[in-house]
């Protein structure tokens, strides 16, 4: 199966309250949201953010909307007012998320944004 | 009342653009229905900030772009009865309401205004339930501000008593815009659902152009039309609560997209987005793309309100320093990261220190920025264009004598190091807690003006 990076399949916003940052997930097509839900994790996204070692990462489904919210505890240094990074607020870090590659089956590569090649596509083009 | 009411956003945060109101307001006058319009300028360590100012000049403390803000609309909006709303009044609301007064002579338009106020727990009387319900308050003589969360009650009494513009200090964003709204539909305290659809009806007013094509451009990928002239939302509301986002004439766009990013900004469980004036539920809720920048939001509900109401407490937070210096070409990781330890092996002992390497173009380019034409293969070149940034966080001694070791890069560190800058600051640390609603008791008072 081809793998694609969020990037093309979702957008995300981050937005951050004391210690804990929220990031959205959002399918750009409502048939994406399926593979979404099962590939994108409490789990995976606790890997992905582990060199930040969330304390909790929960996930909130918002099936109307071909979204999900995550919420991850402790991983802001403190927060805005505390934090020594240059961004505090950790706003920069919903492009982590979307850094995510994850395998697409073959019939849902139509609803990803065009431009992107799957790592298939890239292979069988060397 | 029935039909349905405007609310426009002017700001979305303190540093914001300050003629986005002008669109806002010619939109509103023009639709020629019942409206308002909100300026969302208090975030954490703005009030913090604003208290430091105030303490140094008692008549400071307000919104420092409050006029540059204002003055542009405010006859328009006294004219065209548009209700303006903000919080701009900072740490200092009534200071606020009389430079509000100025512009409102100097435009000779008479004007009653509404200064809301009761949010400071710092106040005497309140300073010892703080101290009750704040297990980790700091020392007495490090806090700078404790501010409670009032909501939109006290601005909707100011409305009732016919002011045309309420300036108020720490309000929960959404209840700017609530308020109207209660105001105009006379929504009972307890109307939970109607409450919550208001409240994030307000919520995606709150950040201004973050809803209509703001923070949301990523070339080839999300492109925003004229993002450098952004319209900002104006939000059309019915009488049960429905909403429609809309925005004022100029670049940015609304759909799908820009509103479920705005929606879900800052919210933790979509079923409990918790506000003083009711506990909002997007969990069901829905969008429906009706065209021509207008999304149409369904299916929000609220419930009962929370208890307590959350306080934000700033207390001196010591100094940060921040220093930089550059390193180009071969092998300038490793001397980037061998400045980086031995600033580390010479400051102070125990001072919180952090080192990052950045860079893309940083010192390879001239100043005619020629050298930007080429930066997707200056990107992928295999030339390294880092700039160390070392980060202290400690009490003003230390900061100082750490930075200095930044300074002695130049002539003590590794080869090719250039472009050190360096630079402190105090900090504002904020902790935040819950105290009874019963102990917060706003305050509202009105003022007039003549005609000159």
């Amino acid at each position: 199966m081809p793998e694609m990076s969020l990037h093309a399949l979702a957008h995300a916003r981050a937005g951050d309250k004391g210690d804990r940052l929220n990031i959205s997930l959002i399918a750009y097509a409502p048939e994406l949201y399926p593979l979404l839900r099962d590939a994108v994790t409490e789990t995976v996204v606790q890997e992905l953010f582990a060199h930040r070692r969330p304390s909790v990462v929960k996930r909130y489904l918002l099936p109307k909307l071909a979204a999900m919210n995550f919420v991850l505890d402790g991983v802001l240094d403190g927060g805005v007012t505390q934090a020594l990074n240059l961004d505090s607020h950790g706003k920069t870090l919903s492009f982590r998320l979307l850094g995510l590659k994850i395998a697409v089956p073959e019939e849902l590569t139509q609803f990803a944004r065009s431009g992107y090649a799957t790592t298939a596509e890239t292979a069988s083009r060397q | 009342m029935s039909g349905s009411m405007l609310i426009g956003a002017g700001a979305g945060y303190s540093g914001d653009r300050v003629d986005a109101p002008i669109a806002v307001v010619r939109d509103l006058r023009s639709a020629g229905e019942r409206a308002a319009i909100i300026f969302e300028t208090l975030g954490e360590r703005t009030l913090a900030a604003a208290q430091l100012r105030r303490r140094q000049d008692p008549s400071l403390g307000y919104e420092p772009k409050l006029a540059s803000l204002l003055s542009p609309i405010l006859k328009d909006c006294i004219d065209a009865k548009i209700a303006i709303i903000g919080n701009f009044g900072g740490a200092n609301p009534s200071a606020a309401a009389g430079v509000i007064c100025g512009l409102a002579s100097a435009a000779n338009a008479p004007l009653k205004i509404g200064v809301v106020t009761g949010d400071d727990m710092l106040d005497a009387d309140r300073r010892g339930i703080l101290r009750e319900c704040c297990d980790d308050l700091p020392d007495e003589r490090l806090l700078v501000s404790a501010n409670a969360y009032l909501g939109a009650a006290p601005i909707v009494e100011a409305l009732g008593e016919g002011a045309q513009i309420v300036v108020t200090g720490r309000v929960a964003d959404p209840s700017l815009t609530l308020a109207p709204l209660i105001h105009a539909f006379a929504w009972k305290e307890d109307d939970w659902p109607r409450l919550g659809r208001g409240t994030m009806a307000g919520h995606l007013l709150e950040c201004g152009a973050q809803a209509t094509g703001g923070y949301f451009a990523d070339p080839g990928v999300k492109d925003v039309p004229s993002p450098e002239s952004i319209g900002y939302p104006i939000a059309t509301v019915d009488s049960d609560g429905g909403f429609i986002i809309g925005k004022a004439q100029g670049g940015g766009l609304v759909d799908r997209r820009t509103v479920t990013e705005q929606l879900l900004y800052e919210v933790h469980d979509p079923a409990a987005y918790l506000t003083p004036d009711v506990t909002a539920d997007i969990s069901n809720a829905g969008l429906v793309e009706l065209g021509r920048d207008r999304v149409r939001v369904e299916g929000v509900t609220g419930r009962k309100r929370p208890e307590k109401l959350k306080v934000t407490v700033c207390f001196d937070g010591g100094w940060l320093g921040e220093g930089e210096i550059s390193y180009y070409g071969p092998n300038a990781l490793a001397r980037a990261r061998l400045a980086g330890e031995i600033v580390r092996r010479r400051s102070p002992p125990g001072l919180r220190i952090r080192c990052d390497a950045i860079g893309v173009l940083s010192v390879l380019a001239d100043d005619s920025g020629r050298a930007w034409e080429q930066l997707d293969d200056i990107a992928k070149a295999d030339t390294p264009d880092v700039r160390l940034r070392v980060a202290f966080a400690g009490n003003k001694t230390e900061v100082e004598r750490a930075l200095a070791e930044v300074e002695a890069l130049y002539c003590a560190g590794p080869a090719g190091g250039g472009g050190i800058r360096f630079h402190m600051r105090p900090r504002i640390a904020a902790t935040s807690c819950f105290v009874p609603r019963d102990a917060v008791r706003p305050k509202v008072q009105i003022r007039e003006t003549r005609h000159a």
